[in-house]
């Protein structure tokens, strides 16, 4: 419980009205998308208008020390946003506003609450395009995608959050107001922390403001789908892509188990019996599209595709995507509780992870559906199971560590793109070893030296 | 065991949600205040709170449940199927058996079911109502608005109770000759009272197309209102008297042109009366056969285009939720449109939006109800039209009162009001030509 006296700074800082205290809208401030990770229940939430609100908020929390958990819209994937000590919840959702697009340098800037799509909606106005597209583009705040440096389908070719952004205003944790970065696309003055806080998951500052870099959007697009009957043969396709230049937006891969759902689920026409799909768009100018996609179609017959879809129109593009759009929703109906893992090995490892997530499901007894972002190494291995099935949920555990253990062995990372939260955080000296976690701590510490900004996520108190 | 009954009805509903929170995308609520509370997630999370046992009904929590439209938008929305209308249903029913109906809507449920003294109020309402509420110029009806504050703000634009009930103004079999069908007209309580212009064009284009209109006198408020603010006792009742009182009279098919009405009848009834095997059949039977007039006069009928005269109209269509998602009914009245000589339909927006009107919502939540109209308005103001068509009485009074504070020129009809108008000119026409 807080003391009276926090309430009521609270509340003359923001007012009644952007102070919760009430036991029916704090308990929706306990959990995040998160699949079975515990809830709880901050003591106050809060939502500031402003830059100047936020610091003077964090002001008030460092003088009665009480935690901050900052939230976009809470649909991380790691337990970012879950207040596990209690204390405030800080909503970013009111900083709302598409302050600027300019063309000339190419860039936009906004507050953190603005979703994702709003800022794609106004850029598309002017030809623009923002290229990081999470699953919840619709969603999701930019606050907490560059907080959690979120990718998306179009990482092969474009890159990640962390590749946009070029700006931040920061509160830090003991209320001053900074700039970091800005418009040029030089700027080499001092240490980058624009790129230390980008993925900082909220432990480090607070961003009330943030500059991206936008791109023209490609004039046409081509998408194809290519069906294989053996994993090798969908990896070496892979390869053999990249290996001919052809950077593709995006390479997808959908295995056996999660072809059989989503075929029960939407009947896409998928065979039943197929190894591994394989999703692959090109886009660009027109003519680079028509190069690339012929170029792409070959290679694929080729490296043995046993079937061959390409889509000549936006129609036909939508049907092909519907087996991928429909991955994660047909595997979630199957059982209760999916848990969605993103480990990432480097893209000419994908056939031999894919092997290993078989044989670690087979192991454990558990059914393990697999699809995700082949192109860039980033695979979503699902775990379909029930959150109330204990000795289920010891197993899913067991094999969830093995993941982990091979993407590593394989020279990957526990994480490619939902972070570290709550939930990956004692896997952490498995990448790092101990002297890593210890100047993460240190960085940690350097910033926020009272454990204020969401504690208890990526790096533990000593 | 149905949703009425127990919360535990929805155990396996909420347990299908994932929390991925896609349903913030398009909820209109959630739009305004950008609280969790006021999306499906963060309700459905309250609800399974009280499931555990981690926290018990509370008046607060049932004031959260109050905080939807029941628009279904997050239904359509969620990958994983999740039918938030049901849980939100019984939640507040729920909220209703542990702590009691709000005071306001006990008062306003229980007139419902007592249809005589509903009636004399409503008409003596139509005389005293100069009283309260304060006539304002509209070239394209009588409207309305509160000259006092009751609760909901006097920013709410009313139309004026009619002179003479609908039901009062024909007799109960309405005759035509070398009758094709003999159809039952649910009127429901707005176009009874309020629209009954709505009302008379039903009638006519039934008409028109040689049908015969049976309107019993003793139907009933839907009930809609009461069950989806959890007062079921009070809708069980009412969906006993209506079942009643179209099995007396006996029809080939009902008709209804209000999206409550047609939800009560296609779903609400038989859920209601679950337990009650004899009137469950009655009410199946009944559902089997209850149609929109949209989607009668297109699949059923099919509507006489012939005779069709010349309506020079800009018009929009507003989709209202229960017909659209509630009842899988879009294309039909645009359907209608189109095949009218001289209408123009011009898409707005998101014409699949809420207005945020949703009955008794947008006298609990005044402001709200009031914000999530104004990006409605917004919406047509953009298409340059000059008349807004929807399907429900209650998006019509909403869009009234929208356009009507914007201060522009529109006027909002319900679609058969203007294929009603189609066939009156077709007749002009016909005799000019002579
Ligand atoms: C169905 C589904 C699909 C998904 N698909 C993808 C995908 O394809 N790719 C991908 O990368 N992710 C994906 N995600 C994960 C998630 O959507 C992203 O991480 C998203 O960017 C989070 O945004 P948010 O606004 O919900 O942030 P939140 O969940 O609210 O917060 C995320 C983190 O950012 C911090 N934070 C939020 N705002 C600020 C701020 N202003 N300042 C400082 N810290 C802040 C929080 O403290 C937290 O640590 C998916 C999630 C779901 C449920």
């Amino acid at each position: 419980m807080l003391a009276r006296e926090v309430l009521e700074e609270l509340v003359r800082v923001l007012g009644r009205e952007y102070v919760l205290t009430e036991q029916e809208d704090l308990l929706t401030y306990a959990y995040d998308a998160t699949a079975a990770m515990k809830h709880h229940k901050p003591d106050v939430v809060v939502a500031p208008l402003t830059t100047e609100q936020v610091a003077d908020v964090v002001k008030i929390a460092l003088r009665y020390r009480v935690p901050i958990y900052t939230r976009g819209s809470g649909t991380n994937l790691s337990g970012g946003t879950i207040p596990i000590e209690g204390g405030m919840v800080l909503s970013m959702l009111h900083l709302n506003k598409i302050l600027e697009v300019d063309q000339d340098n190419l860039t936009a800037t906004v507050q953190p609450g603005v979703i994702i799509q709003a800022l794609n909606d106004e850029a598309a106005k002017h030809g623009l395009l923002y290229p990081p597209d999470p699953g919840t583009v619709t969603t999701a705040t930019m606050g907490g995608s560059v907080s959690e440096c979120s990718g998306g389908l179009r990482g092969l070719k474009y890159g990640v959050t962390k590749h946009y952004i070029m700006g931040l205003q920061m509160v830090l944790a003991n209320g001053e107001v900074t700039r970091w970065g800005g418009k040029t696309v030089k700027n080499v003055t001092g240490y980058d922390l624009v790129a230390l806080f980008t993925g900082a998951e909220g432990t480090l500052g607070i961003i009330t403001e943030i500059i991206v870099k936008l791109i023209p959007a490609p004039e046409a697009r081509k998408s194809m789908l290519a069906v294989f009957d053996d994993v090798d043969k969908a990896g070496r396709a892979i390869a053999a892509i990249i290996r001919n230049k052809v950077i593709p937006a995006t390479l997808e891969i959908l295995d056996n188990v999660t072809i059989q759902t989503v075929e029960n689920f939407v009947h896409a026409g998928l065979p039943m019996d197929a190894e591994a799909v394989l999703l692959c768009e090109v886009d660009g100018y027109k003519e680079v599209v028509q190069r690339e996609a012929v170029l792409v179609e070959r290679i694929l017959k080729e490296e043995g595709a046993v079937q061959l879809k390409i889509a000549k129109d936006d129609k036909e593009r939508d049907l092909l995507w519907l087996a991928r759009r429909s991955a994660l929703p047909a595997l979630a109906q199957k059982r209760p509780t999916t848990v969605l893992e993103d480990a990432t090995v480097p893209r000419s490892k994908i056939p031999d992870m894919l092997k290993a997530i078989r044989s670690i499901a087979t192991k454990h007894n558990l059914q393990i559906a697999t699809f995700g972002h082949a192109g860039d190494g980033n695979l979503h291995p699902t775990i379909l199971t029930d959150e109330r099935d204990a000795e289920e949920m010891k197993r899913v555990h067991l094999a969830v560590d093995e993941i982990f253990e091979t993407a590593l062995a394989l020279g990957g990372t526990l994480s490619g793109e939902h972070g570290i939260g709550i939930a990956k955080m004692k896997y952490l000296d498995r990448e790092f070893g101990k002297a890593g976690v210890a100047a993460l701590r240190r960085i940690k510490k350097a910033l926020d030296p009272y454990y204020l900004l969401n504690p208890g996520k990526i790096v533990r108190r000593d | 065991m149905s949703v009425y009954d127990s919360l535990d009805s929805i155990a396996e509903e909420l347990h299908k949600c994932m929390k991925c929170g896609n349903c913030m995308a398009v909820c209109p609520i959630y739009k305004e205040t950008r609280q969790e509370v006021g999306v499906a997630r963060g309700k459905i999370s309250l609800a399974e709170y009280i499931l555990s046992g981690e926290t018990e009904m509370t008046k607060g929590l049932g004031s959260r449940f109050s905080l939807c439209t029941t628009c279904m938008a997050c239904n359509t929305n969620c990958p994983c199927g999740v039918r938030f209308d049901k849980i939100i249903l019984a939640a507040r029913a729920e909220s209703v058996r542990k702590k009691g109906l709000q005071p306001a809507k006990k008062i306003a449920f229980t007139a419902l079911k007592m249809q005589r003294v509903f009636d004399f109020g409503m008409k003596a309402g139509s005389i005293f109502q100069g009283v309260a509420l304060k006539n304002i110029p509209n070239r394209h009806s009588k409207l309305a608005r509160m000259r006092v504050d009751v609760g909901i703000g006097k920013e709410k634009v009313f139309p004026m109770l009619s002179k003479k009930t609908l039901r009062s103004e024909f007799p109960a079999v309405i005759k035509v000759k070398n009758p094709k069908l003999r159809v039952g007209f649910f009127t429901g309580c707005m176009i009874n009272y309020f629209y009954t212009d709505i009302g008379r064009a039903v009638i006519e284009v039934l008409r028109e197309n040689d049908i015969e209109v049976v309107i019993p006198k003793f139907q009933a408020c839907c009930g809609i209102p009461a069950s989806v603010n959890g007062d079921v006792a009070s809708a069980r009742t009412l969906a006993k008297r209506n079942l009643r009182a179209f099995e007396r009279m006996g029809a080939d098919a009902l008709v209804v042109a209000c999206s409550s009405g047609g939800t009560a009848w296609k779903h609400v009834f038989g859920e209601l009366l679950e337990n009650d095997h004899e009137l469950k059949a009655l009410a199946d039977k009944w559902a089997k056969k209850s149609y929109d007039i949209s989607e009668f006069l297109i699949h059923q009928v099919p509507f006489k285009k012939e005779g069709l005269g010349r309506v020079a109209r800009k018009v929009t269509y507003h989709e209202p939720c229960h017909l659209n998602r509630g009842q899988g009914i879009s294309k039909e009245p645009r359907e209608i449109l189109k095949s009218i000589p001289g209408v123009e339909l011009i898409e707005m927006k998101e014409p699949g939006r809420c207005c945020g009107m949703a009955g008794s919502f947008s006298l609990v939540h005044p402001d709200l109800s009031g914000q999530i109209s104004d990006r409605k308005t917004a919406d047509i103001q953009t298409t340059h039209t000059d008349t807004v068509a929807t399907g429900c009485p209650a998006c019509r009074l909403q869009l009234q009162s929208g356009v009507e504070n914007a201060g522009f020129d529109e006027e909002v009809l319900h679609t058969v009001q203007i294929l009603a108008e189609s066939y009156r000119v077709g007749k002009e026409e016909l005799i000019h030509s002579k």
